[in-house]
């Protein structure tokens, strides 16, 4: 059936099956690639979006439970301060390897910063062992959220 | 943004332009009109292409077509940093390109064609890639001089422009393209001296990065077309086996499902989108005829290996005479190590899209390999090669698994019953039990020591499969694999040794391929372990007993020294914890690491620190190799903790990262590197530190426990002290 979802700003109507996992809606439907697919059952975190702020993994996000959230996917995290300043921090310390994780890396360290200014180490095992990244850039992640978090956020892009 | 869109990659013109026009025109996104590079720029009379690497138009953008493909590695950064530096450009002046599939223009030179793989890209591209940049640059300078009537030697370049000092003149690039696409390729190429490299050894920001974090980067997975259909495949769960029967009415009546396809041994459904894919794949009610492999498990194979082991084995090399010197040893130690199966488990799961069309076919696809990516298509569409055009994409984490061009085939012979363009994407579950695996070795070491403790003999057996005698025949002659003994006596000398190497080939469609260093990884596991079980029965250190070895390989004995000072080897630590130390040469390279590892009540493992020691000769961009370092030590860490793949009943047992761990971040060490200032020939970075780990891990937990492994993943059950 039809659903009306909002994301980045922007609202959509898809016509899928009830059970379709917001992953699949995201990047099929409307054509949203920035989001990953990994592993299809929440062990990755490959497919994390911010559902109403909340970091969710998409591919066992049915679309019949979205309602009228609000969706923010990395190709809108830069409208956020902490998203912009994970950006920043990920570019400046080389995080990325293969980058095929690094989207939904990017989305569990935003929501991390944006609720927690100053983690600490363990605060950020917490919020980031659901991500994997396979080509293993997990010393870079650590020390590129401890530098957003010593850092202002970057003035967000016009336009 | 240096990087911008690559084009040639999944995204077409038409949809980039497209993508401009909506953003209103004023966002540069480096649209490059399909330029083939096959063609001479000299003929086609708007540019400048001296050879297969470098475009220059009129308007001087600089494009670099990258014949090794980006997966991670940071070569999309460091090939264009060889060129750029020869070139005298800088890395933000350069728009990059994925290369098409061929295998002449884009050979690798180690390999003898086009393909990324074995730590080679920058030991392959060191004189080339320098010398093509080179030769553009004393092209343009050519060109300059010829314009303004003077001798090219007072003209130099300069970030993208000659200049002559004398008469203070300069001339951009894009303005003396056409006069030096008019001009002979020279015969003597002038490099630079290493003293003047601008960008060479210095740490450059990887250009691929900025895409990588808002989610613009393009994986094969990404690719979208228009008219695409999705979809999804499940092959016979026994390998080796086929479709029996199919009751495809439900998967049918399921949503945004359009089409079932059946293959011999597997069934796809093509659906709108991968949620309906999915959904019918999993209605699908399917009869598989396991066939001959019904039965198979691992262990009927482990024995099976255990018998053949017993060899003899084709030898790679006798020194000396071991059996004599082992006869006359004071002491003589004998030791099985085992290794396992391993998937590669790239997160972006295997996919490929093609479009068979009536006299082209098209494939998008990340490919490690692309001009047999080019064969295996024109083969299985009956099309002439230079009707297949293949798209490559940045590769969401390689390995090795990209070396193989089994996902294309099974997309292709999808795609062959499909109007319009097809995506196949496996799920994570076919992944992993679908995959071609790292071999499992088996491997038999033996050596004796004198009164002193001093190596008198040593002996290495390899029991395994052959990857090269199916990756690559030509390579593999008389039963001699040379990846499969590559450093199969680690960098040590040793006054009498005998390596030789046992084939033994699990069942027919289990196939065993290229995983992130396979030989060097494989036998550095072996070889540092049973190193180490030499010197603790020599009641010597394990870094003093190793040194004692290296006499004839000084930089390794210097990575082992660095590596040993800057870990505090010989400092207390803890209880339950242990240092253990490697040292490998592989790839080119020299690698030495001290792992630091604490071992719980329970068991459980962790490692708290690593410490590397790298010399790689010349370094081309620093931080990469920190990174690979850094990467590479996860990974092998991830192995030697969690990484198995058994069969039972002909079927793969681990299916997604619940059955198939990977290490994460509240897991993962401290990683310092350290690299040697070197002016020798670079080495590969992609693979040591994968080959290093898990023997210092292993052996740090022998430090820790007293308890000595000699097969991965280690057993916790071994190391229980509660």
């Amino acid at each position: 059936m039809a659903y009306k979802i909002k994301v980045n700003g922007a609202s959509h109507t898809v016509d899928v099956d009830d059970d379709t996992p917001l992953l699949w809606v995201l990047r099929d439907v409307l054509g949203m690639t920035g989001t990953k697919f990994g592993c299809g059952m929440a062990l990755c975190g490959a497919c994390t979006v911010h559902v109403d702020g909340a970091p969710t993994r998409s591919c066992i996000t049915t679309i019949d439970s979205v309602g009228d959230s609000a969706i923010t996917t990395i190709e809108a995290i830069d409208q956020t301060p902490s998203g912009r300043s994970i950006q920043q921090a990920w570019v400046d310390l080389e995080v990325p390897q293969c980058g095929y994780c690094q989207s939904g890396q990017i989305m569990s360290a935003s929501a991390l910063l944006r609720d927690n200014p100053h983690p600490g180490d363990t605060e950020i095992d917490d919020a980031m062992s659901g991500n994997i990244c396979r080509c293993g850039t997990y010393v870079r992640i650590r020390a590129a959220i401890k530098q957003a978090a010593a850092s202002p956020a970057p003035a967000a892009k016009k336009g | 943004m240096p990087l911008d869109q690559p084009v040639g990659s999944g995204i077409s013109r038409r949809s980039l332009l497209k993508l401009a026009s909506a953003a209103g025109g004023g966002l540069v996104l480096g649209v490059m009109l399909p330029w083939p590079v096959r063609q001479a720029a000299a003929a086609s009379g708007d540019g400048f292409a001296p050879n297969a690497f470098i475009r220059i138009d009129r308007a001087g953008q600089v494009t670099m077509v990258m014949p090794y493909v980006e997966m991670g590695q940071g070569t999309y950064t460091s090939i264009p940093m060889l060129l750029a530096e020869e070139l005298e450009v800088g890395l933000d002046q350069v728009h990059l390109e994925h290369a098409p599939a061929d295998d002449k223009l884009y050979a690798n030179p180690l390999l003898g064609f086009q393909a990324t793989g074995g730590s080679t890209a920058i030991r392959a591209s060191w004189e080339p890639m320098r010398r093509a940049g080179a030769a553009a640059r004393m092209m343009l300078i050519a060109a300059a001089a010829a314009t303004w009537n003077v001798d090219a030697a007072a003209c130099r370049a300069q970030s993208g422009a000659v200049i002559h000092a004398a008469s203070k003149r300069k001339l951009a690039y894009g303005a003396l393209v056409d006069k030096a696409a008019a001009l002979p390729v020279p015969e003597q190429i002038a490099l630079k001296d290493p003293k003047d490299f601008k960008l060479i050894g210095k740490p450059a920001k990887r250009l691929d990065t900025p895409l990588k974090v808002n989610g613009k980067a393009e994986f094969g997975i990404d690719t979208r077309l228009p008219g695409m259909r999705i979809a999804t495949v499940a092959s016979s769960p026994v390998f080796g086996g086929k479709l029996a029967s199919l009751d495809d009415s439900k998967a049918k009546a399921v949503k945004g499902v359009r089409q079932i396809v059946r293959l011999d041994e597997a069934v796809a459904v093509i659906a709108d989108h991968m949620g309906a894919a999915k959904k019918g794949l999993a209605a699908l009610e399917i009869k598989w005829d396991d066939g001959a492999n019904a039965h198979v498990s691992s262990a009927d194979l482990i024995r099976e290996m255990d018998a053949a082991s017993q060899g003899p084995g084709v030898v790679d090399k006798n020194e000396g005479d071991v059996a004599a010197a082992l006869q006359g040893a004071a002491t003589r130690l004998e030791a099985i190590y085992q290794v396992p199966f391993l998937a590669h488990a790239a997160m972006e799961p295997m996919n490929c899209t093609v479009h068979v069309a009536k006299d082209r076919c098209d494939v998008w696809v990340g490919t490690q390999i692309a001009g047999r990516a080019r064969a295996v298509t024109a083969e299985l569409t009956g099309l002439p090669p230079e009707k297949v055009e293949i798209h490559n994409h940045l590769i969401g984490g390689g390995f090795g698994r990209r070396l193989d061009v089994d996902g294309i085939a099974l997309a292709v012979r999808i795609a062959k019953q499909v109007d319009g363009p097809v995506k196949v994407i496996w799920t994570r579950e076919e992944d992993i039990q679908h995959d071609i695996y790292r071999p499992y070795y088996y491997d038999r070491m033996a050596a004796g020591l004198d009164a002193d403790g001093k190596v008198v003999a040593w002996s290495h057996r390899v029991t395994g499969s052959s990857i090269l005698a199916r990756w690559l025949p030509p390579a593999f002659k008389d039963g001699h694999d040379f990846d499969a003994v590559e450093a199969a006596m680690g960098p040590y000398s040793f006054p009498n040794a005998h390596v030789d190497y046992v084939r033994h080939e699990p069942p027919a469609g289990l196939l065993t391929g290229w995983w992130r260093g396979v030989g060097v990884t494989h036998n550095a596991f072996m070889v540092e372990g049973f190193i180490d079980e030499l010197a603790v029965t020599a009641k010597q250190d394990p870094v003093a007993f190793r040194r004692g070895l290296l006499d004839k390989s000084p930089r390794a004995r210097a990575v082992l020294d660095l590596a040993a000072a800057k870990a505090g080897w010989g400092g207390s630590l803890p209880a339950g914890s242990g240092r253990g130390v490697s040292v490998i040469f592989g790839f080119g390279t020299y690698v030495a690491q001290v792992a630091e590892v604490a071992v719980g009540k329970d068991g459980q493992v962790r490692v708290k620190r690593v410490v590397c020691a790298v010399d790689c000769g010349h370094v081309v961009n620093p931080d990469t190799v920190k990174a690979q370092i850094e990467g590479g030590a996860i990974f092998g860490i991830t192995a030697a903790l969690y990484g198995e793949i058994t069969l039972k009943d002909g079927r793969v047992e681990q299916a997604n990262f619940d059955s198939y761990q990977m290490l994460r971040i509240d897991e993962a060490p401290a990683i310092e590197v350290h690299i040697v200032e070197s002016g020798e020939a670079p080495g590969g970075m992609g693979e040591p530190s994968t080959s290093t780990i898990g023997p210092a891990v292993v052996n740090a937990i022998f430090a820790a426990t007293g308890v000595r492994l000699r097969k991965l993943p280690i057993d916790t059950a071994q190391l229980k002290s509660a």
